[in-house]
């Protein structure tokens, strides 16, 4: 069979998987919709939060942008899942035993202030749409990379999907189907990564095998060293960042994963905090089999590109290879008229994609409009590494199938979680506490799910038409939570002291230092037409590492502001005292 | 007021094992991944530099291994402050 009838099987067996567990799993209250009804193991929450966390990004791009990164792509290693060790630590059984649905409920009862809950919820409600944006495109790209059919349609079958299991089931379908997307996205991840590592090194567990030598007796990584320095690259496992900014970009990654609401409101659906604990440390264990897994492919797949196309006959380049330059992912513009392939350091094109004509050239190389004036003649995307891993490999077609079965369940899952957050920050924080604090139960469930259908309607959008600007600042809603979230939540459960004046006025500072610095490096659109260059970056933070520049003051001016006002009121400081105690949390709760 | 005591003497000794054990995420992590690595580097595991080692592989699997050894310490500290939830 033909990889597209193996792909329209695989993902329409996944799909069906899905669409049963949302039907089985409906939701019948509000906390069944917020939270699950609180009564999640913590094993099915550890899948859960795994699948909810690790998106299209993870699953697709990441294993390539190390491929290309070597040792800079470090920071998303280490940020992406060190953030968990503070959740664990510092969050997660804290505000399970609070028992409230959602972080705003947390904010506002903590500072005892709406307007302290209404600056959570747009924050929240900022972090989640810069977020969910992505997603939805990464729906659709896959669709479109594996099934041929066009994007637009992509996002908006992945849209009646999440809508189906989100709107019928809420935190309760999402979390079961979340268990299955985690089974489906780990094994269709693992596959092909155990087979390349098995052919490259005869080491079966690819986490080895990245540090084993390869047929020839000597270590991928010197080898990969080697070539990297023959080419012209900087050395693979070093890097070209300077470490004051890997330190920060690290540490906002981190501390951003650990403020993000759709990630902290998982640990709210387990039964207790001993519950919250080890759903944490096991959401970490199956996070870590991708993420340890990922640079192996990176080192794999980086050395097999360099030894299959460098100085290599066009007319004797692997298939794969012509099939992915039909997608669009590679090209090859033969600018020294040697017919071979030159692939050293420098950009290939002008621009950030290749710009295909309809002609081919002398050799049957797609030719491009934008073809630069350096030497390197090979233009490879960084998706390609996890997506035509199979294809390079010579895997069977249902593996390649597997893979965008894969695809699409990482980034359905995280979509979906996303969605809810958004949904409960309209119905239950803004609704519910805020406009009209007397309706019922049945009306609020109500409106969770008009929320979350206008909320897939909005994000479905932002994937047909991304703005410019979302796409450039996905990768930071990272540094808008460790900016606005973390300091006001670690602070209220740290520092008893604390009060509301010092959190909101930490959150505002946060968030709009961060937003500015985003805005003003990444678009342009303050003062300056063009996006800043990184020679007038403030103390030399890129605007991702910015989080944690933002992160410190808004500690700093919280605790200024809150030691010179005055001290919360006695009841909140039997909260926090309560909070501190992890016995008898009960279940999570409204009231 | 003997509760009040309990509770104090627990939040004092969580917070002694959360210093601990983030002064060892924090080691593994900024320290041998990030400022110390040149250092490291000089040191090989197998066929990865030491410092380049802990970035991409080692650090995950402390990160891994503190969590479950905090629940462990937390989980003892319950029962012995009477904490303790079935």
């Amino acid at each position: 069979m033909g990889v597209q009838t193996w792909t329209w099987i695989i993902v329409g067996i996944t799909f069906a998987i899905y669409f049963g567990i949302a039907i089985w799993a409906r939701a019948g209250s509000t906390k069944e919709f917020y939270v699950a009804g609180g009564g999640v193991s913590p094993l099915a929450n550890g899948m859960a939060t795994a699948a909810d966390w690790m998106s299209a990004a993870s699953f697709i791009s990441m294993a390539g942008i190390i491929s290309f990164a070597g040792y800079d792509g470090s920071v998303y290693l280490m940020g992406w899942t060190g953030g968990y060790v503070l959740l664990a630590l510092l969050l997660a059984p804290y505000l399970r035993k609070f028992g409230k649905f959602t972080v705003p409920d947390f904010i506002g009862d903590r500072y005892y202030s709406n307007s302290a809950r209404t600056v959570a919820v747009i924050c929240a409600l900022i972090v989640s749409f810069t977020y969910v944006a992505g997603q939805m495109r990464g729906v659709g790209i896959v669709f479109s990379q594996f099934l041929q059919i066009d994007i637009v349609y992509g996002v908006i079958i992945g849209m009646i999907i999440v809508l189906v299991f989100a709107f019928l089931g809420g935190m309760k379908g999402i979390t079961y189907t979340q268990v299955a997307q985690y089974c489906v996205l780990i094994f269709a991840f693992m596959v092909p990564a155990i087979f390349i590592s098995f052919q490259m090194t005869g080491n079966l567990i690819p986490q080895i095998g990245m540090g084993s030598a390869g047929q020839d007796g000597v270590y991928l990584l010197d080898k990969l060293d080697r070539l990297h320095t023959e080419l012209g690259f900087k050395e693979y496992t070093s890097g070209t960042k300077s470490t004051w900014d890997v330190f920060a970009i690290t540490l906002a990654l981190m501390v951003g994963t650990a403020g993000l609401p759709h990630v902290i409101v998982r640990f709210f659906t387990v039964p207790n905090v001993k519950d919250a604990r080890k759903s944490a440390g096991l959401a970490l264990l199956f996070i870590a089999i991708l993420y340890t897994t990922a640079p192996a492919i990176s080192v794999f797949s980086r050395t097999n590109l360099i030894e299959t196309v460098s100085n290599t006959n066009y007319s004797e380049i692997p298939e794969w290879f012509k099939n992915w330059e039909n997608t669009g992912l590679i090209s090859w513009t033969d600018k020294n008229n040697d017919g071979k392939i030159q692939y050293v350091s420098g950009n290939a094109i002008d621009g950030k994609k290749p710009i295909y004509t309809e002609k081919r050239g002398a050799h049957g190389e797609r030719l491009i409009t934008n073809s630069s004036t350096q030497i390197n003649e090979l233009y490879v995307d960084n998706d390609i590494m996890v997506l035509a891993n199979p294809e390079i490999a010579g895997l069977p077609n249902w593996v390649i199938a597997l893979v965008a079965a894969g695809g699409l369940a990482a980034a359905l899952s995280t979509a979906a979680g996303l969605l809810l957050v958004i949904s409960t920050s309209i119905s239950h924080d803004l609704i519910k506490k805020q406009l009209k604090p007397d309706i019922s139960d049945k009306a609020e469930l109500m409106w969770a799910r008009v929320s979350i259908f206008v909320a897939i309607v909005i994000a479905g959008l932002f994937g047909i038409y991304p703005p410019g600007f979302v796409a450039a600042v996905v990768a930071l809603a990272f540094g808008l939570a460790a900016a606005s979230f973390f300091p006001a939540i670690i602070l209220g459960i740290f520092d008893t002291r604390m009060n509301k004046e010092g959190a909101i006025a930490g959150m505002i500072v946060g968030i709009t230092l961060m937003l500015f610095y985003m805005i003003r490096f990444k678009t342009g659109l303050i003062g300056v037409m063009e996006p800043l260059p990184a020679s007038e970056w403030w103390f030399g933070t890129s605007p991702e590492g910015f989080g944690t520049v933002a992160m410190i003051l808004n500690v700093l001016v919280s605790f200024v502001v809150s030691r010179f006002t005055k001290a919360p009121p006695k009841n909140v400081v039997e909260i926090v005292e309560n909070i501190r105690i992890p016995s008898g949390a009960g279940e999570a709760s409204s009231h | 007021m003997i509760n009040k005591n309990n509770a104090k003497k627990y939040w004092k000794e969580n917070i002694r094992y959360l210093i601990i054990l983030l002064s060892i995420w924090f080691i593994v992590s900024y320290g041998c991944g990030i400022l110390f690595r040149e250092t490291l580097n000089q040191f090989k595991l197998g066929g990865f530099k030491l410092g380049f080692w802990f970035a991409q592989q080692g650090s995950i699997y402390v990160f891994v291994v503190l969590i479950f050894v905090y629940v462990r310490l937390m989980n003892k500290l319950d029962k012995k402050y009477g904490y303790n939830e079935k």
